[in-house]
């Protein structure tokens, strides 16, 4: 037993005395909002340090490998309050990091990365669905491992359309990212042979989400709202704005499904994702962070893992040098997901597997199977290179 | 009871058989395979010569890696839900001890002499060193995330770890129990098999696609088998499993979601047939008398048997759920 400590000792000592030389440091920046928004469901309410935990747990990671290779990743984090510039911090942040992970709105993340444009800075946008940032406003310092609007719609619309509901009841929140997500969802529909049957508005009229009776209101108002609708297999939500989605199962007038926003819910990434070996991480997570893992998490860990593999693969910490392999046709990261992620080199969108769940199970994973394509499966998800609006620069 | 009576005479049978064969020298050897299904609970006993199941052990949850010792007398068994390896008593096809192996054991190696036992834990990044005679703790070693193959060289001396996350081979000084290089090599790296003259260890890497060819002296990536299956997107293509005939001319490459067994050469690295098994094939062994080679399909819950020396599926047998790996009694 003795020998054996000494043994493992010796071996603390070989590995510091391989590299005499310092480790070369990789610096990632992390850039968030601060505060977090309310959802009606208590348990679905994001922690204060949503995303970033990921972020954290990939730079463990990343040290795990680079204490092999002789590098060292630290994580600067800053969250920014409502008002303060975005651009500012993130100008502050790529001073001292090559990498920044961001958790912001569209317009602040185009504000940042044209900011950045000239420094190198690689942006990593973890956090942000909207399409436009792939299309017409996508930017050559900015890559994306958040999906977007349209690949959560159409890894729903598959699954629906291969479980034959094809009659869909839209209901969409009045609020714009409502209204983007229920434009997805058309889009879907009309790709996949769907049929939107009816359309209905859920006005968000204000009001608190914890009330103290709630329950009796929302069990008069749903089947109510939802009555008199044409025939339908399944009703479809789009309330990103967490206004009246999850109010909807088990409370429509007639015994349907509902997906989307609640009920069958498409997620990069969900707490009870244990195939692919994913347990590992999950449990890895876990322990890190005293909490369960969400999509935003994941969003953040594949970015830094992201960083991770390409430093490793180049054996380099040159912030031109890493860019350069990861935008090349060689790379590729393992996310647990069942197949390795690539990018689309057109607008530096993260192809990957749409996870569909309940909020305790994953129920399937698309893309489903018989949705073909030429050059990759995960390219059903989403807008495809030939109708891309993106020129990147 | 019925059931345990016929077992034991079909073992009285095997016996007799196996007596028999000893002098008559005939060509048809029966063997016994067990196979660990990680969703049932259970190791299949498979009878090679009427190619059935003849039992059925309840073991631990969530059983992957399963070996013989060396002397032939148990069937060790990943059970990595329990963070234990089960040892299975060849004789009685019953659990009967367990080995203290860290959280969440996946896949392990023994030394030549069957004393020590190498166990990669997923969980905590390290490979726990198990004394197996006195079925104790000697000690842990530090690798990389989410070590799962393992294998050690013909000559004992070094120990190959692979690490899932840190997409590395670890090369092991079994004396000293240090790490004396890290290969890189393609994403997700599962399994390691050294060619028996050591001269070669063939790593798989399940989302690169590929199986590294390494120089152990060296340490050196020298080469590389690619896939290609025509009508099959290359993500389908998962290298898992890896089995080498004692000559180390063929090797047989498990290719996960493509649902075949690859045929390689080994001196030219290049594919020289697809094998059709059964869905999401991962692990394999060779019978001793290396006629047959039995692989493991999680998703159609079933063995394919595999004629060596044709390059043949000759028969599938129906196992438990989620079939892992495979062991065949010495």
């Amino acid at each position: 037993m003795i020998r054996w400590l000494l043994g493992l000792i010796g071996l603390c000592l070989a590995a510091t005395q391989v590299f005499a030389a310092d480790p070369v440091a990789i610096g990632v920046g992390y850039l968030g909002l601060a505060g977090s928004r309310s959802t009606l469901s208590l348990v679905e309410q994001p922690a204060e340090n949503d995303g970033v935990a990921g972020a954290r747990l990939a730079i463990e990671d990343n040290n795990t490998t680079g204490k092999f290779l002789n590098q060292r990743f630290t994580l600067e984090e800053r969250r920014i309050r409502d008002g303060e510039d975005a651009v500012q911090a993130a100008t502050d942040l790529a001073a001292r990091n090559g990498f920044i992970i961001a958790d912001l709105p569209a317009d602040a993340l185009l504000k940042v990365s044209d900011a950045l444009r000239d420094r190198g800075t690689l942006l990593f946008n973890a956090g942000a669905i909207d399409e436009r940032l792939r299309e017409a406003d996508c930017r050559a310092n900015v890559i994306h491992t958040a999906p977007t609007r349209a690949m959560l719609a159409d890894a729903l619309g598959q699954y629906l359309v291969w479980k034959k509901w094809s009659r869909w009841l839209l209901v969409v929140g009045s609020h714009d990212e409502d209204k983007l997500f229920a434009d997805a969802l058309r889009r879907t529909a009309t790709r996949f042979g769907a049929k939107i049957v009816q359309e209905k508005t859920f006005e968000d009229k204000g009001g608190a989400r914890r009330t103290d009776s709630g329950v009796t209101l929302i069990q008069r108002q749903m089947p109510v709202f939802t009555q008199g609708a044409p025939a339908y297999d399944v009703l479809v939500a789009a309330d990103e704005s967490e206004v009246f989605g999850a109010y909807l199962p088990y409370r429509t007038w007639d015994a349907r499904p509902v997906a989307g926003s609640a009920g069958l819910v498409p997620r990069s990434w969900d707490a009870s994702q244990d195939q692919w070996g994913a347990i590992q991480m999950q449990n890895r997570f876990v322990k890190l962070n005293s909490r369960r893992m969400t999509a935003l998490d994941m969003q953040a860990w594949t970015a830094v893992r992201m960083i991770g593999e390409a430093t490793s693969r180049t054996n380099s910490g040159d912030v031109k040098k890493v860019v350069d392999f990861i935008k090349g046709p060689d790379f590729s990261v393992a996310a647990f997901k069942g197949t390795r992620l690539t990018l689309r080199d057109w607008n530096l969108q993260l192809r990957q597997p749409i996870l569909l769940v309940d909020g305790r199970m994953v129920v399937s994973v698309s893309p489903q199977e018989g949705f073909l394509h030429q050059v990759s499966e995960l390219d059903t998800l989403g807008y495809d290179r030939p109708e891309s609006k993106c020129k990147l620069k | 009871m019925q059931a345990e009576m016929r077992n034991q005479m079909l073992r009285m049978w095997r016996v007799g058989l196996l007596a028999g064969l000893a002098l008559a020298t005939a060509p048809a050897h029966a063997f016994i395979a067990y196979v660990s299904n990680e969703k049932s609970n259970t190791v299949s006993v498979i009878d090679t010569d009427s190619w059935t199941v003849t039992k059925t052990i309840k073991v631990g949850q969530r059983p992957r890696g399963i070996d013989f010792t060396r002397d032939g007398k148990f069937v060790m068994v990943a059970v990595g839900d329990d963070d234990t390896i089960q040892m299975i008593d060849a004789k009685t096809q019953s659990v009967v001890d367990s080995l203290p192996s860290g959280p969440d054991p996946e896949l392990f190696a023994q030394d030549a002499a069957g004393k020590i036992l190498y166990v990669a834990n997923e969980n905590d990044n390290t490979v726990t060193v198990i004394d197996l005679e006195k079925r104790a703790r000697l000690g842990d070693i530090q690798v990389g995330v989410e070590p799962e193959g393992m294998t050690i060289s013909p000559d004992g001396k070094t120990l190959i770890n692979t690490s899932e996350t840190t997409n590395m081979a670890h090369f092991i000084d079994t004396s000293s129990r240090q790490i004396v290089a890290n290969v890189l090599v393609d994403a997700r790296p599962r399994f390691a098999e050294f060619k028996h003259d050591a001269s070669e260890v063939w790593v798989s890497s399940e989302i690169g696609g590929t199986v590294s060819v390494i120089d152990p002296g060296k340490h050196e990536v020298i080469g590389k088998v690619n896939f290609e299956i025509p009508g099959l997107r290359k993500e389908a293509i998962q290298p898992v499993g890896i089995g080498m005939t004692k000559d180390d001319k063929t090797a047989f490459v498990a290719l996960g979601p493509a649902n075949r067994i690859a045929v390689v050469d080994v001196a030219t690295r290049k594919v020289t047939k697809y094998l059709l098994v059964g869905q999401r094939v991962w692990h394999m062994a060779f019978t001793p008398d290396e006629k047959y080679l039995l692989t493991t399909n999680g998703v159609s819950n079933d063995v394919s048997v595999i004629d060596v020396a044709a390059q043949k599926v000759i028969k599938t047998i129906q196992v438990g759920e989620l079939p892992w790996g495979i062991t065949i009694a010495p």
